[in-house]
């Protein structure tokens, strides 16, 4: 394994958690956009339900962001630990996804909502111990 | 507004944990049968498709995708995430009691923290209340 400097570290494991919120906020964005998934089953079976979300482009750029996320994850464990780069992609993708959602999709993260992020990003840090 | 979710929701979200979990597990074990792949020998993962423990580890990670995707369609982000993390939990729960791993203070006290991190947003609204505009506005100057 090559290691590379704290810059370079936290570039890639920040690129990683970057694109991973990007994929999530714009996969959530979409779900809503496209309504319930279970009426559209209910109304035009499991193909209409399918192609209602594969034709969102919204859904496909989600789909593109978590894809790069992956590969960026890849890159990031051939230069850096496991047990640093796994815990501190996730903590800041809670944390990240938290506040992307406030502002983005402009859900009511309320007291409540930003104490179980601290305590998910606090417990998947802990786990990798 | 007040959203709670009916059953069959619950047991979406039941899903979205134990298949992310189980899925992962799966694959974990099947790619220690197929051993490592390296860029030079790419073809292996092609070999890695004929283990029934990853083909099975795939179909699971495509259920966890789909109902990750139902959750999503009607509750908020920042209410189905807490609940992917309560994998981690099951994960932590299934080698200690399944592969008989043991589990350091650390791992507990995670697993405690992410357990009332989940605990807190089941308790409240599952959905935020867009009274004006039911879609989603991406542009945060809007």
């Amino acid at each position: 394994m090559t290691y590379v400097g704290s810059f370079e570290t936290w570039a890639t494991i920040i690129t990683v958690a970057g694109t991973a919120v990007a994929g999530d906020v714009l996969t959530a964005g979409a779900m809503r956009s496209i309504g319930d998934l279970d009426d559209i089953r209910a109304q035009s079976g499991m193909p209409g339900a399918i192609k209602a979300v594969v034709s969102s482009p919204m859904f496909l750029l989600g789909v593109l962001s978590m894809a790069a996320s992956f590969f960026s994850l890849l890159f990031t464990l051939s230069n850096v630990d496991l047990s640093l780069a796994a815990p501190a992609s996730a903590s800041l993708t809670f944390m990240g996804n938290a506040i992307a959602a406030k502002i983005f999709l402009k859900e009511n993260v309320d007291k409540r909502r930003w104490l179980a992020a601290l305590f998910v990003c606090a417990g998947v840090a802990l786990l990798a111990h | 507004m007040k959203h709670t979710l009916k059953p069959a929701q619950y047991l979406i979200l039941l899903a979205v944990m134990l298949t992310a979990s189980i899925g992962d597990t799966l694959l974990s074990h099947g790619m220690a049968q197929v051993g490592p792949v390296s860029l030079a020998h790419l073809g292996v993962l092609f070999t890695a498709m004929k283990n029934l423990w990853v083909v099975a580890g795939i179909l699971c990670l495509l259920g966890f995708f789909a109902s990750y995707l139902t959750a999503l369609s009607w509750a908020d982000l920042t209410f189905v995430l807490p609940s992917t993390a309560f994998g981690y939990v099951v994960v932590a729960l299934l080698s200690k009691f399944w592969l008989h791993e043991a589990i350091s203070l650390y791992r507990w006290l995670g697993i405690v923290l992410i357990v009332c991190g989940v605990g807190f947003v089941a308790n409240g609204p599952s959905r935020t209340e867009h009274a004006d505009h039911p879609g989603i506005e991406l542009d945060p100057l809007a």
